[in-house]
């Protein structure tokens, strides 16, 4: 038999707290090759599709978009798939716990349960929002490279200055569409395409939370941030008039952008109300989740 | 010590523990046995805290495991060796449980060397074997060298040197002061590791005492008689209070009477006796005796049968 003595133990000092349960969550986080994977793929997916949509929109944009045109909304635009990939990561932190059992060997270490789930949530927020900003600000300038030789293609025939195109060919003209990070609200609008993809992200922690279940969890948020912006699509518009700004879609969609989103005809959030309602659902549920994971046998 | 007092976990209908009091003490190996399904596991999940009792209370040295300052200091559990994420290294997953209480990286490597796993500290957990999983579970009892140990069948599907070095490792632990719980539905596994036993069955207790007591109270269950007159003389038995049931080659086994008590009774009412002797049931009998009202489920081959090798058919039937 072994001896058993502890010879790397020093006596113990102090209450186990907080700061140790972030460097288990962090330990946790990077050393699982799925996160890792998945967050890659978050940035691959907003950035990837971003820079596809820019480069289409630099090939061809039509005379009657550009004074609507919005550089830093359309720089983003993989933001909307990007937060389908960000879900996975936030969902997986925490039902991966339940899916293993590891959750029974954690709360063994730690039973003080509202530790372990700030630290989990911390750990996460920090990670979600470090992944949204690197995909927005990059998705930013990868759209502004673009935005700068914009073919704007003129249909509208014998008009122009430089005479009719031939018929059905457009007037083609190179404009510069792209804006900088000091110009007015765009700061905010690139810092809000990633505040988007990390509180998307932290929806699904709460669902998962809720749920103890991955796919359940992954549904839900799928369900939540695109289902219900399909969904509003199809209301009749006096329906849509007091329904869509509280879409989440909408809601947390209006900050990342400089013109707001919808047709116009339709109210909307102002920019940080819009993304305080976005927001205030994803702390409600997990607020919800976190009684349930304090309560709830494990 | 763990100190249980009117423990009682309810899971809907069902009463899976049922007002437990038991104490576990510190510096034996304390054997914790029921049938499958008597509620050990859930008892188990109670004392760590990780399920809420229904009604009683658990407390480890006076107080319930979340109020301690450093609980993997106190407390070292292998529930499930199962119940860890596979895709994290050995390493790193004993990392992520000593970081929780502060445990510094050193130990992490000692534990590993401990229980033998320094070699694959590196590789994801998912690719060990049985026996190397249930040895990472232990690695993560042991990190915080805690004064309480708590195993649930431990050696279950392990190979024979698996099952000897974690009996082994248990009577260590003990012998060092610490207390250690461990359950088991076999008691031919408890019998040469634990000095105490507590044994449920459906939730409740059903015997609280070392294991030497239980051996004198119940290994000698049965008295083998060998008679011309089995019918009478089981009728007999049946009226003095006893069982009776045939043995191999017409031989009848009493329980409930002792030796004395079978020779009186065959003598006062004239039944010739050819043979009568004490029956030396084993430990795992006696537990299968104890515990067989109250077994969740039944096979259709009355465990009975299958035990006793020469049993055929119940008495008096
Ligand atoms: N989470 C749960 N929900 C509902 N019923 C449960 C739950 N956990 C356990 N039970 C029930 O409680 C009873 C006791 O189960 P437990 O797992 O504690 O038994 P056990 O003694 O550990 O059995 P085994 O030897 O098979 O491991 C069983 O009838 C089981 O079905
Ligand atoms: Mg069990």
């Amino acid at each position: 038999m072994t001896t058993l003595t502890a010879v790397g133990l020093p006596p113990a000092t102090g209450r186990a707290g907080f700061g140790g349960a972030l460097r288990s969550e962090w330990t946790k986080i990077r050393s699982v090759r799925s996160t890792v994977w998945t967050l890659l793929a978050t940035a691959i997916v907003t950035i990837g599709i971003s820079t596809l949509f820019a480069w289409g929109s630099s090939g061809h944009t039509d005379i009657q978009d550009v004074p609507t045109f919005d550089p830093v909304r359309s720089a983003m635009f993989g933001i909307v798939f990007g937060q389908l990939v960000i879900v996975v990561i936030g969902a997986m932190t925490m039902s991966s716990e339940y899916a293993t059992g590891m959750i029974r060997t954690s709360l063994t270490s730690m039973p003080r349960r509202g530790v372990v789930f700030g630290a989990k949530l911390s750990v996460f927020t920090g990670v979600a929002l470090v992944t949204g900003l690197f995909c927005s600000f990059t998705s930013f300038f990868i759209g502004q490279a673009f935005f700068a030789k914009v073919s704007v293609h003129d249909f509208r025939g014998p008009v122009g200055a430089k005479g009719p195109g031939p018929a059905g060919h457009p007037v083609i003209t190179i404009h510069d569409l792209s804006t900088t990070i000091g110009a007015p609200h765009v700061l905010q609008a690139v810092i809000g395409g990633g505040l988007y993809l990390a509180v998307s992200g932290l929806l699904a922690f709460g669902l998962a939370a809720l749920l103890r279940h991955t796919a359940g969890a992954i549904t839900a948020a799928i369900g939540v941030l695109f289902v219900t912006f399909i969904m509003a699509q199809f209301l009749p518009s006096d329906w849509a008039k007091h329904v869509d700004k509280w879409v989440p879609f909408f809601a947390g969609g209006q900050l990342w952008g400089l013109r707001k989103l919808g047709d116009g005809s339709i109210p909307m959030l102002s920019p940080w109300t819009g993304f305080a309602v976005f927001a205030a659902y994803a702390a409600a549920v997990i607020v919800a989740g976190a009684v349930l994971f304090k309560k709830r046998d494990a | 010590m763990i100190e249980a007092s009117g423990l009682t976990k309810r899971y809907g209908e069902r009463l899976a523990v049922d007002q437990l009091t038991f104490a576990v003490r510190p510096g034996q190996v304390t054997g914790f046995l029921g049938p499958n399904g008597a509620g050990k596991s859930t008892t188990m999940r109670m004392i760590l805290g990780l399920d809420a009792p229904t009604a009683g209370s658990v407390t480890i040295d006076g107080k319930p495991l979340a109020a301690m300052a450093h609980p993997m200091r106190e407390v070292g559990a292998l529930l499930d060796a199962k119940a860890i994420h596979g895709g994290r290294s050995a390493y790193n997953h004993l990392l992520c449980l000593a970081q929780t209480n502060d445990l510094p990286k050193s130990r992490v490597a000692e534990v590993l060397e401990l229980v033998g796993l320094s070699d694959v500290a590196r590789k994801r957990s998912k690719g060990f074997s049985l026996g190397m999983g249930q040895r990472l579970g232990i690695a993560g009892a042991l990190l915080g060298d805690p004064k309480v140990l708590m195993f649930d069948e431990p050696v279950n599907g392990l190979d024979p040197e698996g099952i000897l070095w974690i009996r082994n490792l248990m009577k260590g632990l003990a012998s060092e002061g610490r207390t250690v719980f461990v359950s088991s539905h076999l008691m031919s596994e408890m019998e040469n590791t634990a000095d105490h036993l507590i044994v449920i069955g459906q939730g409740r207790l059903i015997s609280d005492c070392t294991v030497q007591e239980f051996i004198d109270r119940n290994s000698a269950l049965q008295v083998r008689v060998r008679t011309t007159e089995p019918e009478k003389l089981a009728e007999l038995v049946d009226t003095a209070g006893g069982r009776a049931k045939p043995g191999a080659d017409g031989t009848l086994l009493v329980s409930g009477l002792d030796l004395t008590q079978v020779g009186d009774l065959a003598f006062d009412n004239g039944v010739r006796i050819h043979e009568l002797s004490p029956l030396q049931a084993s430990l795992e009998q006696a537990f299968m005796e104890l515990t067989k009202d109250s077994v969740e489920f039944h096979a259709t081959v009355p465990a009975a049968q299958l035990a006793s090798a020469d049993g055929k058919v119940e008495a008096g039937s």
